[in-house]
């Protein structure tokens, strides 16, 4: 098979994979996009939410041909059993495997070309610069000259690591995610998002019911994987969850299963080199608290494109002149991210009891703050209701 | 590393922790690279569906 050179391929047709390609060819760029899966978005490995704002940042309205949702907050509960409710601005349970097939056609629109069921093998290189890929459709093999390459290839991202840039995950940075999309649902309100905290029932992690409607959500689990071994799986917390619950899910059934990793170490350590570029998962571009990453993906993967149209309309891919979409990330999510981190790691150090007593005393503004690593406040606010926790959060979340 | 394919859901969450890059996901199909796994058992570990044991023979 003879594939025509391109100025960029980008490897992966998920949110930042498509969304890369989209401004790449809105700005002129000739946009190869490859898939290993044979249909876009099949199977999700998401608990599907994300919030109004995630979506205007890069130019998409709501639609609902893929928005199965409204969602007005969430509802944290405590290992006691105790409720905290944050109101915050609007957001969207998505049906993502639409999702994608929507921002795969719209990049091919702005004038990128797809491949799918296509596999990246490995990036092609001289010296220490990126000058394509080499891949493989129905068995057969070839080569994709481009003038830059772009990691969108997820978690399992092999590309980048053959470029010589490690995206491995560590036990202690990673999540091992188990989810049921369910129908049958007693649902206790389904504009909110529910997420359920303690050590028996999710160890560093948590449970959570995102609804896709009045009685069907995606009920999932992440747990730190460090913490994952037989007979307490993912899987068997969210089977104990779910049996414990009958007024919830007494008359429910799946309707699919998700299983998936979750990166939630805030970044790899490069995100570009020579002729080479990672965003997404696989550059572990996702909310450390949370979890949650297309937001974060898509605006990083316009911000990659940018960059990255800019250079080869310059003639210069080099690492020094991409970098500037690192710098920029860095400077801006990259701050954040950081933070979170910081606080995900403070967080692991709580025991129920510190946790119970931490669900008591934030108010639904503190937790707020608290997601937007905004922790200064909130010292004033353990000093007086729980100066047990105080040197802890000082330890782990000033600076 | 020996994986049960009835219980894989094809997720690939084993590929992204593995140290040796010896997994990989074609479509729906875990692939183990015999040669690059040392049967360290990190991705039996993740597996949230233990579909991955150590093979004890190596």
């Amino acid at each position: 098979m003879k594939i025509p050179d391109y100025d960029a391929v980008v490897v992966g047709a998920g949110p930042a994979g498509s969304i890369a390609a989209r401004f790449l060819a809105e700005k002129g760029v000739k946009t190869l996009v490859v898939d290993k899966k044979q249909e876009i978005g099949t199977p999700k490995r998401c608990a599907e939410g994300i919030n109004l704002g995630g979506l205007e940042k890069i130019g998409i309205k709501p639609d609902p041909r893929w928005v199965t949702s409204e969602i007005t907050g969430s509802t944290i509960h405590s290992p006691g059993g105790g409720k905290v409710v944050c109101k915050f601005s609007k957001g969207y349970v998505l049906e993502r495997k639409i999702f994608e097939k929507h921002l795969a056609m719209d990049a091919i629109r702005a004038g990128a070309r797809y491949m799918v069921k296509t596999r990246a093998i490995e990036a092609i290189k001289e010296g220490d610069k990126v000058t394509g890929i080499r891949a493989e459709f129905m068995g057969e093999e070839f080569t994709i000259n481009s003038k830059l390459v772009i990691a969108a290839d997820g978690v399992d991202s092999k590309i980048a690591r053959s470029a010589g840039i490690n995206t491995t995950n560590k036990m202690t940075d990673y999540h091992s995610g188990f989810q049921y999309e369910m129908a049958g649902l007693n649902l206790e309100g389904h504009d909110m998002l529910h997420l359920y905290f303690g050590n028996e029932i999710a160890p560093k992690g948590y449970v959570w019911i995102f609804p896709k409607g009045k009685d069907v959500a995606n009920v999932g689990i992440g747990i730190l994987a460090s913490q994952s071994e037989e007979g307490n799986r993912a899987r068997d917390y969210l089977d104990r969850f779910i049996e414990s619950h009958p007024e919830t899910f007494g008359n429910s059934s799946p309707i699919e299963i998700n299983t998936g990793g979750i990166p939630v170490s805030s970044s790899v350590d490069t995100f570009v080199m020579d002729g080479f570029m990672i965003v997404g998962d696989a550059a572990h571009q996702v909310n450390p608290i949370h979890g949650g990453g297309m937001a974060i993906a898509m605006k990083a993967a316009k911000l990659c494109a940018e960059v990255g149209a800019q250079a080869i309309k310059e003639g210069n891919v080099s690492k020094e002149r991409l970098y500037e979409y690192e710098k920029t990330w860095r400077e801006t999510e990259g701050v954040k991210l950081q933070k979170l981190f910081k606080l995900r790691i403070f967080l692991e150090k709580l025991n129920d009891n510190d946790f119970e007593k931490f669900a008591d005393i934030l108010s639904e503004e503190d937790i707020i703050k608290l997601t937007n690593a905004e922790y200064k406040s909130l010292f004033k606010t353990f000093a007086r209701k729980a100066p047990k926790i105080l040197p802890l959060a000082l330890k782990f979340l000033s600076g | 590393m020996e994986l049960d394919r009835d219980k894989c859901c094809y997720c690939g969450g084993c590929v992204g922790i593995c140290p040796e890059n010896a997994l990989e996901l074609r479509e729906t199909a875990l692939c183990i690279d015999g040669e690059r796994c040392k049967n360290c058992g990190l991705c039996a570990k993740f597996c949230p569906v233990g579909a991955l044991t150590k093979d004890e023979n190596s």
